[in-house]
């Protein structure tokens, strides 16, 4: 089975029985034995048809760390998201967050434990201002969002904290603005501030930097980077390795819809397997 | 001169009624992705009920006519609201078996409304008011124009300050962009499907009960045929769109007017090659959502 975060991951060729991870990097990040992962993965799999989209991948997340998730295109990175984020139920293995199992939770329910997700394509609501975007995920926190009369104020609580979290992410200035109205870079950042909105303790980030200009990159890097100094714990889809490599504390590596390895970045980077399946030799 | 704006007039009065059944029609299929055919009968249901309540006070009083809109709304919300728990709730996410539900709630509906009330349309009593025509720009305009076309303006008024100003609003203009992303916050949309159901069908009882007064009439039908103009409006419009459906009532009720009295009542005919224009040149509707 899975192996401990701070170890090496592999698939058919270790014993991933949970070796010791490299001194001070993982090995006590209170996922590797000494406490509960804020995300773990048992053996989890897709089979659609008698074809099999994900195999029992295993994975463990600890609490504050930064996973990076590369693999080449449909090596099932996003259908792992779809997975752990409850889009897609899993015909094998589980799900838990914090310990708890929520391999059979709504999405919707995930959502209130603590996991929040962005997805590839735009998952704003463009007509809604950049301020109505955050503040429908703080007046859901805050539950006011069950009151059906209730009129929101602009100095409320939970306007005040919308506004919060686009100064962090560096949008304030365009609160009025309509979401669709925004650049694709800036539509990445609305979509992190409605995620630290939603106080979600877990991140999944799917390819954040998908679309954005050279000129973007640094600064939606800084806001992930924020994201992990808060403490929050962050999965990231991404195809941009000089990202990953500069962000991630470990990164996995998927292909086929198989975890090949999940270590420090530069145990990765060395590693034949991984060379090879980007040459394509394991296709 | 006088005629023309006999009939622009009368045309935005019938544009209101159309806009009161349109609005819930709209605002459901935008959150939900459901036609909702039974929507004709919550109109039909509120036009009783409000009726049984005036005539408590009198059908010619103002006294029961106000008593008639309210009864009318609170009948349509709360059969609206009944609908969506007990028919559409438990059928979530499978829009084939909730469209199925609400024909054969229709078809159900006005059968039962005929074994209560009898088939034939009853005559109704209105406030002398309305009986009568008020001059405007040189044309005599009857009353009930001024009243429909009064309705669906505060009707829209509201409804556009619940969406715009409430936490729930936020909620339903959200999910109308994408009810999947919602779900994905952590909402949970179905009180919000609960809601627009009910807002839906007060609009439609209160339309109900004016069409009463327009109509002279109340009939176990008259929600089926209002709701053949309402969908062609909604579609019109702009399928979830509030101010598309709003223009869209005007536009084919003061078209359909007009094509009825200049081209020998071809009003209807005229409507639907409307319809298949707009969706020819702009299958989104004038207000709606292009599609991606």
């Amino acid at each position: 089975m899975g192996g401990e975060p701070g170890t090496t991951l592999r698939r058919g060729r270790q014993d991933a029985a949970g070796l010791p991870g490299p001194a001070g990097e993982m090995s006590d990040d209170g996922a590797g034995g000494l406490g509960t992962p804020a995300l773990e993965v048992r053996g989890l799999g897709l089979t659609i048809g008698g074809a099999r989209i994900l195999a029992d991948v295993d994975l463990r997340v600890a609490p504050g760390e930064l996973v990076g998730v590369i693999g080449p295109n449909g090596a099932g990175k996003t259908t792992l998201f779809n997975l752990i984020s409850g889009i897609h139920r899993p015909t094998a293995g589980q799900v838990l967050l914090d310990g708890d199992d929520v391999t059979r939770t709504a999405v919707a329910a995930r959502s209130r434990v603590g996991l929040g997700r962005t997805f590839q394509t735009s998952s704003l609501f463009p007509r809604l201002s950049v301020v109505e975007n955050v503040r429908l995920a703080t007046q859901r926190r805050r539950g006011g969002s069950l009151s059906v009369l209730s009129f929101p104020r602009r100095g409320d609580a939970a306007s005040t904290e919308a506004v919060e979290h686009l100064v962090t992410v560096g949008l304030v200035h365009r609160s009025e603005v309509a979401a669709g109205d925004l650049s694709h870079g800036d539509k990445r950042k609305l979509e992190i501030a409605v995620l630290l909105a939603m106080g979600s303790s877990v991140v999944l980030l799917d390819e954040p930097m998908a679309g954005l200009g050279t000129a973007d990159v640094p600064g939606l890097v800084r806001v992930i980077r924020d994201i992990k100094a808060s403490g929050r714990t962050v999965m990231m889809v991404e195809h941009h390795m000089d990202v990953v490599l500069g962000l991630a504390d470990r990164v996995a590596v998927m292909h086929h819809g198989e975890l090949l390895i999940c270590d420090t970045p530069d145990k990765v980077m060395a590693d034949e397997t991984v060379q090879t399946a980007y040459l394509g030799d394991l296709a | 001169m006088s005629t023309l704006i006999l009939l622009l007039v009368t045309g935005v009065g019938l544009g209101g009624l159309y806009f009161l059944v349109a609005s819930g029609l709209s605002l459901i299929y935008g959150l939900m992705g459901i036609l909702n055919f039974a929507h004709g009968s919550f109109l039909t249901l509120g036009a009783f009920a409000g009726l049984a309540a005036a005539s408590a006070v009198g059908q010619d009083t103002w006294g029961g006519l106000a008593l008639g809109l309210v009864v009318g709304a609170v009948t349509g919300a709360a059969a609206a609201a009944v609908t969506e728990l007990g028919l559409i709730r438990p059928l979530y996410e499978r829009h084939i078996e909730q469209v199925l539900v609400t024909v054969g709630l229709a078809l159900a509906s006005v059968a039962l409304f005929e074994g209560i009330w009898g088939p034939n349309p009853r005559t109704v009593r209105r406030t002398e008011w309305l009986t009568r025509t008020t001059e405007f720009l040189g044309a005599r305009i009857p009353n009930t124009a001024f009243l429909n076309i009064l309705a669906a303006a505060l009707v829209l008024g509201v409804i556009v300050a619940f969406l715009k100003y409430t936490r729930y609003g936020l909620i339903i203009r959200a999910g109308v962009e994408n009810r999947a992303m919602v779900t994905a916050l952590g909402i949970d949309v179905r009180t919000a499907f609960t809601l627009v159901f009910a807002v839906g069908g007060a609009a439609a009882g209160l339309g109900g009960v004016l069409a009463t007064q327009s109509l002279n009439y109340v009939s176990p039908h008259m929600g089926a045929s209002l709701l053949i103009f309402a969908f062609i409006v909604t579609v019109i419009g702009g399928m979830g769109s509030l101010p598309g459906a709003a223009v869209a009532s005007v536009v084919v009720a003061v078209l359909q007017q007009l094509a009825n009295y200049f081209l020998a009542n071809t009003g209807d005919f005229i409507v639907v090659l409307l319809l298949a224009l707009v969706l020819l040149v702009r299958p989104s509707g004038l207000m709606g959502r292009r599609a991606a």
